[in-house]
């Protein structure tokens, strides 16, 4: 059974129909690319599996359970995590205190809780973050606007994996780098696979999906228009899936 | 901050120091002031001159405090001034005209303050009024409120124990200067050490990852309005127990000054960065420097002279530090 599964999923804007019924499923520990022009529905898909937006009709099931009517946090806890493409990191705080954002652990005093944060402990499992991701990162207390692109790509990665994802969605996560980073980016995505995390890869960049993804996903009007192992397809193919000549 | 990733020296030993984000430069200049000032004057280097600057600046410390939090979220507050004159009043007419007993003023200041902040607060979240307009707003609302409820004359009569807060000493220290020094210690810690500080600088710093990571935002503003509100309505129970009045002139652009002791002390104008420990050297190297020139028998619009440049040049030298980090 799949690890994430979709079933006929739909969603519509007023008289826009963004998805059409769109059936995939995503197995544990797998990289999947989703390919598709502007306007295919890639965004509203991924809004509708981590909650954002909720289907008008269909099912969407992870890990054996149906997540359809989960808050975005509650289907977070269960183990998707999705990767912005803005990042969303605060530029003047650390990368410790980044990869924690938002659930720094606490330290009581006499057993009192008053929001002191445990900063050792953070800077301590941000460090086995970084180097259980193989990113390089000089140091977690280096502020993240002082790094490049792709480091800042790693910074959003190992904050993902703090929640012990099972399913990590990335956005478009080579779209801004330099091609030595795009390398350490689809690295990092290998990692990950490694550990066992499916990935599912939003791009628009035909040569990275190819390079790591066991299979691609391309989406045309809100309708899955092709679904195929990599390595049974060509770039040609899928461009022309995308473009709509296939 | 920006001087804490260099690889070694005194910088990397700040880092490793609690990563206390005040700036190296903001130390300098104020340790170059008192030296100055030590050989320009014989009465500079004393105690009870140190505990006389500390005095002065106690007042407009306290307004910087507030200031720094709301700076550091990328929002202002321009009404501390007015705030503070207005809480001054409230305490006094609670205890001169509703005949409470002394105690009363004090939590009557706080809660005039506090008030102040949420209107402040929820104007910015609620209505989405930009912050500089609602506070611009309060500043005359405030003011006038202050002046109506006087009839534009001070309140004077109020008990004696309630001076010991603005005149009184404990173990030589003057009152003041202690509740100044305790509330920046304390705001210190939670702006630096917690989770409520922590999401301070993160708003301020990129508003849609405190979003995206799922702090509440919209409430979190509130609450710093609230405080900073607060912080207006302590400075005006210690301005109205220092004058012996309910002024409601009191506090009279307060927050310019409350402002320039912030980003002296290295609070990013645009949020996301700033301690309340850079924000108390602010307030002394202001401090320092009219002391220093009051002493020297400079005239004092001299002075204002003296603070306007130093403004310009804490962020001039912020703007070269962040122009050299970019390149590294």
């Amino acid at each position: 059974m799949s690890l994430l599964a979709l079933d006929d999923v739909q969603k519509r804007f007023g008289h826009v129909e963004a998805l059409r019924g769109v059936s995939f499923g995503i197995e544990a520990g797998s990289v999947v690319g989703l390919v598709g022009d502007n306007g295919a529905g890639k965004s509203t898909l991924m809004k509708c599996i981590t909650g954002i937006y909720r289907a008008d009709a269909g099912s969407i099931s992870f890990d054996g359970a149906a997540i359809d009517d989960l808050e975005p946090g509650a289907i977070r806890a269960r183990g998707i995590e999705m990767i912005y493409q803005d990042l969303a990191l605060a530029p003047q705080q650390d990368v410790a205190s980044n990869i924690f954002l938002g659930r720094e652990p606490t330290r009581s005093f006499l057993g009192l809780s008053l929001g002191a944060i445990d900063r050792a402990r953070i800077e301590r499992e941000a460090e086995r973050m970084i180097e259980r991701l193989g990113a390089r990162i000089p140091s977690v207390r280096y502020q993240v606007g002082q790094l490049s692109g792709g480091q800042q790509q790693s910074v959003a990665i190992a904050r993902a994996l703090t929640f012990e994802p099972k399913l990590v969605i990335m956005d478009e996560p080579t779209a801004a780098l330099a091609v030595r980073e795009v390398d350490h980016v689809l690295e990092l995505i290998r990692e990950l696979r490694r550990q066992g995390i499916a990935v599912v890869l939003i791009s628009h960049r035909l040569t990275d999906v190819f390079a790591v993804s066991e299979r691609i996903i391309a989406l045309r009007q809100g309708q899955v228009i092709a679904d195929e192992p990599t390595a049974q397809t060509s770039m040609n193919a899928v461009v022309a899936h995308i473009v709509g000549a296939g | 901050m920006s001087a804490s990733t260099s690889g070694a020296g005194f910088g990397a030993l700040l880092a490793r120091t609690g990563r206390s984000t005040v700036r190296v430069e903001s130390l300098i200049v104020l340790a170059l002031l008192i030296a100055a000032m030590a050989i320009l004057s014989p009465y500079f280097l004393s105690v009870s001159n140190f505990l006389n600057i500390l005095l002065a600046t106690s007042v407009i410390g306290v307004l910087a405090i507030g200031a720094t939090y709301v700076i550091c979220s990328a929002g202002l507050d321009l009404s501390l001034g007015s705030v503070l004159g207005f809480s001054g009043v409230v305490g006094a007419l609670a205890v001169d005209q509703l005949g409470l007993p002394w105690p009363a003023a004090m939590p009557a200041c706080l809660i005039a303050g506090g008030f102040c902040g949420l209107i402040n607060g929820l104007l910015v979240t609620r209505a989405r009024i930009p912050a500089f307009i609602v506070t611009l707003g309060m500043l005359g609302i405030a003011r006038g409120a202050a002046l109506v409820l006087t009839n534009g004359q001070p309140v004077y009569g109020l008990p004696a124990e309630l001076l010991f807060l603005g005149q009184g000493r404990l173990l030589g220290i003057p009152m003041p200067v202690l509740v100044f020094v305790g509330v920046a210690l304390i705001a210190h810690y939670v702006l630096a050490h917690t989770t409520f500080g922590r999401y301070t600088l993160v708003i301020g710093d990129n508003e849609g990852a405190a979003r995206a990571t799922g702090i509440r935002v919209e409430r979190h503003r509130v609450k710093l309005y609230v405080l900073s509100g607060t912080m207006a309505g302590t400075a005006g129970l210690l301005f109205m127990a220092r004058v012996n009045a309910g002024d409601p002139t009191a506090g009279l652009n307060y927050e310019l000054t409350a402002i320039t002791a912030a980003i002296i002390g290295g609070t990013n104008l645009f949020g996301g960065r700033g301690s309340v420990l850079g924000t108390f050297i602010g307030a002394l190297i202001m401090g320092v420097l009219q002391n220093g020139l009051n002493l020297l028998a400079v005239q004092s619009y001299y002075q204002q002279m003296a603070i306007g440049a130093v403004l310009i040049l804490a962020v001039w030298l912020d703007r070269i530090n962040a122009q050299r980090l970019q390149r590294a």
